[in-house]
């Protein structure tokens, strides 16, 4: 049937393609199904079965090829690129204040994170000092964005593993830190929010008090709800606890950052060793999972460090608001510079975003567009640990996996 | 050659001795860089030689410390060793390197594209990349022809496909 269609036909409207088209059915070249697995020497009761890119708990459009046997999963092919929409391509056709929209197309449920890192690679090449007031502004920005992110991440975990309940209590709370948002920036999910130099909005007047009433609700409901309906569930630990455990080593020779390397065990956080915009001001712990339902680890244990992070994040919001109040108000765009021309010469900065550490490797050749820029995301390297994790796994689980390892496509396909 | 600032320190490493200096840094007790922080490459055809850099940064867990390696290699044939036995991670970075400036990684156990389509043609984040007029032999740009006939009215198709509003009854389809 593919093969009668030719390019000669008229089409639609009657419109010849300058080019000659090749044969319909022969055009493609991508690899058939036998050329990516053994098909001859698969046993009697394996299947390779399709899971993806439309699966709802792949978060995302991430397709998954399992090699299974019954309930086992023998080898996973992961396809990704779904959302690839040329991030480093526009980079160089833009101007370097031009990137930070784009940036926040990356992770879009963290996007202050994201622009964060871009604002002060940026501001490294250039040598800007931000004054303490953004400091302080970005900070709260982060931490909140770091609450929102998480209760995304921790929700949908529970709805992967068939818990609805909590999903809509900690949405709720997102909803809240969303109207602090939309009421500083105009925005809700993509903010243009970290400018290099300064932010583009000074916090209104009344967002302290605002900003102490959502956490007080967050540290005194949502918080405890979360732990006692979701994370001390009986079977909400059967399913995690002793899934897809990953091990300090593996965790580093695969480049897994964030609340899944310290979920690992491991007590490395950006902003603790390497602090920027200030955070050494602030007292706040770095949660590890300890393994108290099992191997150090595991899924369960990465959630939980999510679970801490929150009300870690709540307890350096507390500091901040306390130092916004404090300090002299400032312009927030003092230090923007009016043209962005840095000299010639390359950087790379990393910064915690929410779902570990977000690189930019940013090269300038002294024009006013970045020569190069590369996005080093923590969910591209946290993915291509996946095949190593879910091997030997059942299916079910793996659905414990992805969740627990909180990728976002848009930022691995960028 | 830009004049690089030096942010973190690095040094350029011959192509063909880059997985033993890898190996080095990695099992050295004084360096014990046992992290590859990102690997990227950079584009760089008005130099003289034409060249493609590929850049590693390396981390210490334990000595909390930094390093770059770079590489240079012609535009033409770019192949450099693999160092993904030394870090895992390198896999994953190495096929974005091949799919998007098409660095070939000698060794690699799996080296397909990884972001763009397998039927891709040519490596786009090159600084000589010309959008291509047509994809599997459909036009995905339009010609100064097609885009007079479009003011004109006409409703132009894109070839083989015929497209019926699904909303239609079954006798107009």
């Amino acid at each position: 049937m593919a093969s009668e269609v030719s390019h000669s036909s008229s089409g639609a409207a009657g419109f010849t393609p300058a080019e000659p088209r090749g044969a319909w059915g022969a055009r493609r070249s991508a690899p058939k199904l036998s050329e990516r697995w053994d098909l001859e020497g698969l046993d009697v009761d394996e299947m390779i079965v399709n899971m993806g890119p439309q699966h709802p708990s792949t978060h995302g459009v991430l397709r998954l090829e399992l090699k299974t046997d019954g309930e086992i999963v023998k080898a996973v092919r992961l396809h990704i690129g779904y959302l690839h929409r040329c991030f480093e391509k526009h980079c160089e056709n833009v101007d370097y204040p031009g990137v930070i929209p784009y940036t926040d197309r990356l992770d879009y449920v963290a996007s202050m994170g994201c622009s964060l890192g871009y604002a002060l690679a940026v501001e490294k090449l250039l040598g800007i000092e931000c004054p303490p007031y953004v400091n302080v502004v970005r900070v709260i920005m982060a931490e909140l964005q770091r609450i929102a992110s998480h209760c995304v991440a921790v929700g949908t975990y529970g709805m992967d593993l068939g818990a609805f309940t909590p999903f809509l209590h900690l949405l709720r709370d997102r909803e809240k830190i969303l109207d602090l948002f939309e009421w500083t920036c105009g925005a809700r999910l993509l903010y243009n929010y970290n400018w290099i130099g300064g932010v583009s909005h000074d916090v209104p007047e009344g967002f302290a008090r605002a900003c102490r009433n959502m956490l007080r609700e967050f540290e005194a409901m949502t918080h405890p709800e979360l732990v006692e309906l979701l994370i001390g569930n009986k079977i909400f630990v059967k399913r995690t606890a002793e899934v897809g455990v990953c091990s300090p080593e593996l965790a580093i020779s695969y480049d897994l950052t964030g609340p899944n390397l310290r979920g690992s065990g491991l007590p490395r956080d950006l902003r603790k060793d390497h602090p920027y915009s200030g955070y050494e001001q602030y007292d706040f712990a770095v949660p590890v999972g300890t393994g108290q339902y099992g191997p150090v680890g595991s899924c369960f244990d990465r959630n939980w460090v999510r679970v801490v992070e929150m009300s870690e994040s709540a307890k350096i919001l507390h500091q901040a608001l306390d130092k916004l109040e404090q300090l002299e108000k400032t312009d927030v765009h003092e230090k923007v510079p009016k043209r962005v021309k840095p000299p010639k010469g390359d950087v790379y900065f990393r910064s915690e975003a929410p779902r570990g550490q977000l690189g930019y490797y940013v090269v300038s050749d002294g024009g006013v567009n970045p020569y190069r820029v590369k996005v080093k995301s923590p969910c591209f390297t946290a993915m291509s640990v996946f095949h190593v994790l879910s091997r030997g796994m059942y299916i079910a689980d793996i659905i414990a996996l992805i969740g627990s390892l909180d990728v976002v496509l848009g930022e691995i396909d960028r | 050659m830009f004049e690089e600032k030096a942010v973190d320190p690095w040094a350029v490493v011959k192509p063909e001795a880059i997985a033993e200096v890898a190996t080095f840094c990695k099992g050295e007790p004084a360096l014990g860089f046992d992290n590859l922080m990102c690997l990227s490459v950079v584009d760089y055809p008005k130099e003289t030689p034409p060249r493609l850099e590929v850049v590693y940064h390396l981390y210490s867990y334990s000595h909390d410390h930094t390093f770059v390696l770079k590489v240079h290699l012609p535009r033409e044939d770019p192949r450099v060793p693999s160092v993904e036995h030394t870090w895992g991670v390198a896999n994953w970075h190495e096929r974005e390197a091949f799919d998007l400036f098409g660095v070939v990684f000698e060794g690699h156990s799996d080296l397909r594209r990884i972001l763009l389509p397998d039927d891709w043609q040519g490596h786009p984040l090159r600084k000589d990349w010309v959008d291509p007029d047509f994809y599997n032999g459909m036009r995905v740009k339009p010609t100064p022809q097609m885009a007079e006939r479009y003011a004109a009215g006409e409703v132009i198709g894109v070839g083989p496909f015929e497209f019926t509003p699904p909303n239609l009854p079954i006798e107009e389809r």
